[in-house]
């Protein structure tokens, strides 16, 4: 399995899929998991799988297979800045940075290894050409049966291990630039979307809604795609609160990135909508993007900066804690792949109001959906979340057993017999 | 002969400490204590101590002929007393000389005259009284936060029995008149207008060690001919207002910055062309000329010399309007703590650091902030704000309860 992020170091949801998947392959007596990063920190929980950092492979001795594979691999414009993780302000700052050119020969250390950063920076595409030139390796190095690539950074490595080992590659979609950028896709990214689609013999896309996009923006054969939905982890009872409530009134949360994908504005219009109706109630916006700092102009400029506060991106337990002081989760998102946040909190016992471009809301009945750009019909539901208790609690009851009866196990099992049924054709 | 006019600001922001959304309702502590103490201290070492102790020592000297005018927020004051109280006795000595005048300014060098007169006037009040009681002296002029003036301000100022008022010389208002010669305010004559010379005044406070200046380096022989030739002939007065942390902290002292105030000093003082005055010995003696037309508020902040450093964008719009929209519930507000913490909140520079003017969207701010970004200094300012806002709140809630049963008993 080739991944970008694994915990604890995960900025998104790609990095908490991937590791509820493998927990929940972990629990299948025949399937033995190889998990491939670019960059381990050493901190990551290994006792279920063998996990290998492309940043710990040397290639001493091997120089000539890679110059071979390099040919292959000029589609991945690495000389391209424009990566799809930031904003066009940043990407001036960033000219300024020295990238590096395809054709340059490969930094490696004393020990011939190549140094990632398993981050998404400047680099990103150097990065990922280098990830597949590792890849081509790690499966020389390897036994297995199935590849298995989460999300287009790990394409070209799925397909550089699928080339030296003859074996069959899933490719599992949990986002696509589609989605990212709202119709303006990346050429680069695309390309290399587009190629890893064409290359898997099995493709696994986490809702129906992604599944549709990569039939119809792709133009992949609808026999090859199947979905298989997320999960979210179980949440452990009973942890020792740090942070308290110190407001009286209701907390309205958004959690997630800040940035256009997310609908983050849709949230603030929202908010003042409420405002206008409602005195006791205070709005959230909980995590960090390019679209930070233009929300926070809005809000002072619509005058509600009193009852609606940032906190920045929260960490680990912050997270728990947020949902906890919540009273309504909102998740407004132009186009959501599949979206776990909600899932975390309607397990933390909070009613959750969703985006219906969202894959999640294919498999959810106790959440209020709403479309994206409908701020009023999110006014409405989140003034009558916070008025009428007994919707509410019927939200807070039924949504939590909905959430807990999503388990990774379950997806991990739809995975498996994927797996069997390309490996038998 | 010319007059020179100096006048130094003394003034040091209380900066909040990190106060995030889960603080608020949580805790009621604001202040960064660490920081506000450690810069006190800093800048007391590197400026005022040794800045008093040359002018203390020229004023025993030449007796008489040196004068000169300081304007010491309360904020200031009141971080001097927790944490640098020789600072206080330095100015007291400065004080008993007799040759040297205070100011009166707001006591938290605020921006409370554009919207709240009442509140403006609370506070000029105590601080005139603090002036009065450190130092024996009733000020009778006027400087407000940032030299910020307009024709309606004077007017106000000079109701509250003040004879003069300090502010810029800014281009737009003088066009070719000069910094010169003494002015009247637009709507009451009774108040004459000191006009600082920005362009004197900053070769010292910016100029003096950028070593990219042709007058670089600045010797006190240079800078009075400069004096000679920017004056204009028949120019009264050389008004030479500065911020006192020029003198060893904005101009570190590396720079030789003491000692060019030493011979600067010296010189003007074996100079029979120019004699030193007070800000009140000037009002009182010279005949002011014309007066001076400021319609829309000035500064001697930026380029543009406005408001736009403190109310430019509208995160700090906002914040403004927020904090000033809490005045009818202070006016009902008997907590000294809350009180404290209103004065405080209303300093200019929490605004200050929200400007967005010169720096981009992210970019690290400059020395004066201890923020990274505009959005955080707005950030943590509304969550302080709001916290403040809900102890607010309670408090009259509280004071309503206990009327209610006092009511009843009766």
């Amino acid at each position: 399995m080739f991944g970008w992020e694994f915990p604890p170091h995960i900025s998104g949801g790609l990095g908490t899929a991937c590791y509820g998947l493998t927990k929940g392959l972990s629990t299948i007596e025949d399937i033995e998991l190889i998990f491939v990063v670019p960059k381990a920190y050493g901190d990551e929980e290994q006792n279920k799988l063998k996990l290998i950092a492309a940043g710990d492979v040397s290639v001493c001795g091997r120089l000539k297979i890679l110059k071979e594979l390099e040919k292959s691999l000029q589609y991945i414009e690495v000389k391209s800045k424009l990566v799809p993780y930031t904003d066009p302000e940043d990407f001036w700052h960033q000219q300024s940075v020295s990238g590096e050119k395809s054709g340059t020969p490969l930094k490696i250390d004393e020990k011939g290894r190549i140094k990632f950063t398993g981050k998404y920076g400047a680099n990103l595409f150097k990065e990922i050409s280098d990830y597949a030139l590792t890849a081509n390796l790690i499966a020389r190095d390897n036994e297995f049966d199935i590849i298995h690539a989460h999300d287009w950074l790990t394409y070209p490595a799925g397909i550089a291990a699928k080339q030296v080992s003859g074996k069959p590659l899933v490719i599992h979609v949990h986002a696509t630039d589609f989605d990212r950028s709202g119709g303006n896709v990346n050429p680069n990214v695309f390309a290399i979307e587009k190629k890893g689609m064409e290359a898997a013999d099995k493709i696994i896309t986490v809702s129906n809604l992604t599944r549709n996009v990569v039939i119809e923006k792709y133009g992949i054969s609808p026999d090859k795609v199947e979905t298989v939905y997320n999960a979210v982890e179980p949440v452990q009872q009973k942890r020792d609160l740090k942070l308290k409530k110190g407001v009286d009134e209701k907390i309205v949360t958004f959690l997630g990135r800040i940035t256009m994908q997310k609908g983050p504005e849709y949230f603030v219009e929202a908010a003042n909508k409420v405002l206008q109706k409602m005195d006791d109630v205070r709005f959230v916006m909980a995590g960090n993007g390019d679209l930070t700092n233009k929300m926070i102009r809005r809000t002072a400029e619509l005058g509600i900066s009193n009852k609606f506060h940032f906190t920045g991106f929260l960490k680990g337990d912050e997270v728990f804690e947020m949902l906890n002081m919540s009273d309504v989760y909102i998740m407004p998102s132009v186009s959501e792949p599949f979206g776990i946040s909600p899932l975390e909190a309607m397990q933390s016992n909070v009613p959750v109001i969703l985006s219906r471009q969202s894959g999640v809301a294919e498999i959810l009945t106790h959440a209020k959906k709403v479309d994206f750009w409908d701020t009023d019909a999110m006014a409405d539901a989140i003034h009558g979340i916070l008025k009428y208790p007994a919707l509410s609690k019927m939200f807070i009851k039924h949504g939590k057993k909905e959430a807990e009866r999503l388990k990774w196990e379950d997806s991990a099992c739809n995975v498996c017999s994927i797996y069997s049924s390309t490996l038998i054709a | 002969m010319k007059t020179i006019c100096l006048q130094f600001q003394v003034h040091q922001p209380l900066r909040l400490r990190s106060f995030r959304f889960f603080d608020i309702g949580n805790s009621d502590y604001y202040y960064d204590d660490h920081a506000n103490e450690t810069i006190l201290k800093k800048v007391a070492a590197n400026c005022y101590l040794p800045a008093n102790k040359i002018i203390l020592g020229l004023i025993k000297k030449y007796k008489g002929k040196f004068k000169v005018s300081f304007s010491i927020s309360g904020v200031a004051i009141d971080q001097f007393r927790l944490y640098s109280p020789e600072v206080i006795r330095s100015f007291q000595e400065l004080a008993k000389t007799g040759c040297v005048e205070f100011l009166a300014e707001t006591y938290s060098h605020s921006l409370a005259v554009l919207k709240n007169k009442s509140e403006f006037k609370k506070q000029v009040e105590t601080h005139t009284n603090k002036i009065n009681s450190l130092f024996g002296q009733k000020p009778k002029v006027f400087r407000n936060t940032e030299l910020i003036y307009s024709d309606e301000i004077g007017a106000t100022v000079s109701k509250m029995g003040f004879n003069g008022i300090l502010t810029e010389g800014a281009s737009h208002i003088l066009g070719w008149k000069s910094s010169g010669h003494l002015y009247v305010n637009a709507i009451n004559p009774r108040l004459k207008v000191l006009l600082r010379n920005f362009q004197l005044s900053d070769d010292i406070a910016f100029r003096f060690s950028d070593k990219n200046w042709k007058e670089w380096p600045l010797t006190a022989k240079k800078y009075i001919s400069r004096i000679k030739q920017i004056s204009n002939n028949n120019d009264e007065l050389v008004n030479l207002f500065m911020d006192y942390e020029t003198f060893g902290e904005h101009q570190s002292r590396a720079t030789g910055i003491l000692q060019f105030l030493q011979l600067f000093l010296l010189s003007v003082l074996n100079n029979s062309q120019f004699n030193f005055l007070t800000p009140s010995e000037i009002v009182e003696n010279y005949q002011p000329v014309s007066y001076i037309n400021v319609p829309q508020p000035i500064s001697w902040a930026d380029a543009e010399r406005d408001l736009s450093a403190w109310l430019g964008n509208e995160l700090q719009i906002e914040a403004y309007n927020k904090l000033y929209g809490l005045s009818k519930k202070i006016e009902n507000c008997t907590d000294q703590d809350l009180l404290t913490d209103w004065e405080y909140l209303q300093v200019s520079d929490h605004f200050y650091y929200m400007s967005t003017k010169f720096f981009t969207d992210g970019a690290v701010h400059s020395y004066f902030s201890p923020y990274e970004t505009p959005y955080d200094a707005f950030i943590n300012y509304m969550n302080v704000l709001n916290d403040f806002t809900i102890r607010l709140n309670k408090s009259i809630m509280t004071k309503q309860k206990k009327r209610f049963g006092e009511m009843e008993i009766n």
